[in-house]
């Protein structure tokens, strides 16, 4: 039962991933929060797993998830939902409107998308940031994790450091820091 | 000499093979292996030109998922139907798989060490960061009209103060999108489904 809700879930989320990543995180928290799977704080340390690993952070977070909640079983279960749908997708495309992307139906609706899907990652960003508001928002550790998401942010837009790079630096600064 | 049977077996295990090799390189998804497989299926084995790659790459940036399982997934069926696309596929999810599970045992088997506690604090600072890059070059590339931003703005309110389901957002533009163009094209507006772009300028169809 538990595998099947794993798998369903993942499945849901891999047909609507538009825009890879992280636009996905707030349709696998929303996921994670209806089946009481992990706690907010487990969720935080799994997308900071998913988010310094190779790989789409989406299909790390399904991994990591089916992991925790079900196994070295869950986590294929779980990959295997959130990937299924891309490569269904994709075949489908290659086999069939191989044209796709001048269509004008095509056109207009990632017109709209495309601005829900920065929405969606604006979102994500501000829940990583702040999980819990009422909780320690004061606190110098709240701030001192914010300034290295601002650092990392200038680091990668203005100066173009590898995102490796970044993490490695933030994880050095994080065991002097805290 | 190879029989048919085998000279397949042989496609299948190099697809499985290159995508392997160049799944670890690609960190926070997609866009760090577009260079890399180019290389391999274009300069290497030449079993594509330029162009029809930068067509497939289109495609795999506008399809749902990560932007790497598509384009390996494309890959594979172009060259080797379906049973390519799952080699691929294999390929380019197996590698990552296995980091990201020898990771979290890893974490969990240290998760009590404070030092451990000091750098996940660090890390998350610094993921804050990466989506708030994705955001940012996101957003630099969608919003570029009025109803855009509206849109961007709106459904960050829905999030932030209703428990809506974030599902449902993306079914709501699927559906916004094709109905706002078709009203501007009866109203007689002007139409631009696509920032405007400068001469040598790249197309991004995927983010990080």
């Amino acid at each position: 039962m538990l595998f099947w809700q794993l798998f369903v879930s993942f499945l849901k989320i891999g047909f609507l991933s538009f825009g890879g990543g992280y636009a996905v995180i707030p349709m696998i928290q929303y996921e994670v929060k209806q089946h009481g799977w992990l706690s907010t704080g487990e969720f935080q340390r799994t997308v900071s797993i998913a988010g310094m690993s190779p790989g789409p952070i989406a299909t790390n977070s399904a991994t990591l998830i089916g992991y925790q909640t079900a196994g070295l079983a869950g986590a294929v279960t779980a990959t295997a939902g959130i990937v299924l749908p891309s490569l269904l997708i994709v075949i489908l495309i290659a086999a069939f409107f191989y044209r796709m992307n001048a269509n004008p139906w095509v056109k207009s609706s990632f017109y709209g998308l495309r601005p829900i899907i920065t929405g969606l990652i604006v979102y994500a960003a501000i829940h990583f940031g702040f999980p819990n508001p009422s909780e320690a928002i004061y606190h110098w550790t709240t701030f001192a994790t914010l300034l290295i998401g601002v650092l990392a942010f200038v680091a990668i837009t203005r100066y173009k450091l590898h995102p490796v790079t970044v993490i490695v630096c933030s994880c050095v600064a994080g065991i002097v820091l805290f | 000499m190879h029989t048919d049977k085998t000279s397949k077996a042989y496609l299948l295990l190099q697809l499985f093979w290159i995508f392997f090799k160049i799944g670890p390189a690609t960190f926070g998804g997609g866009y760090a292996m577009m260079p890399m497989i180019e290389k391999e299926f274009v300069d290497k084995r030449k079993w594509m030109d330029r162009q029809e790659m930068s067509d497939l790459m289109s495609l795999a940036g506008s399809a749902p998922g990560g932007v790497g399982v598509n384009a390996s997934a494309f890959l594979g069926y172009r060259l080797g139907k379906i049973p390519g696309a799952l080699a691929a596929t294999l390929g380019i999810t197996l590698p990552t798989f296995i980091i990201v599970f020898l990771l979290s045992v890893f974490y969990s088997m240290f998760r009590e060490e404070p030092k451990v506690q000091a750098a996940f604090k660090g890390i998350h600072g610094a993921v804050i960061g990466l989506i708030a890059v994705a955001a940012f070059k996101m957003g630099k590339n969608a919003l570029f009209d009025r109803t855009t931003v509206i849109t961007a703005a709106g459904s960050l309110a829905l999030l932030l103060l209703t428990g809506l389901n974030p599902m449902v957002l993306i079914a709501v533009g699927l559906v916004l999108g094709i109905t706002v163009i078709r009203l501007k094209k009866r109203l007689g507006l002007p139409v631009h489904t696509e920032r405007a772009r400068q001469e040598n300028e790249p197309v991004i169809e995927y983010y990080i």
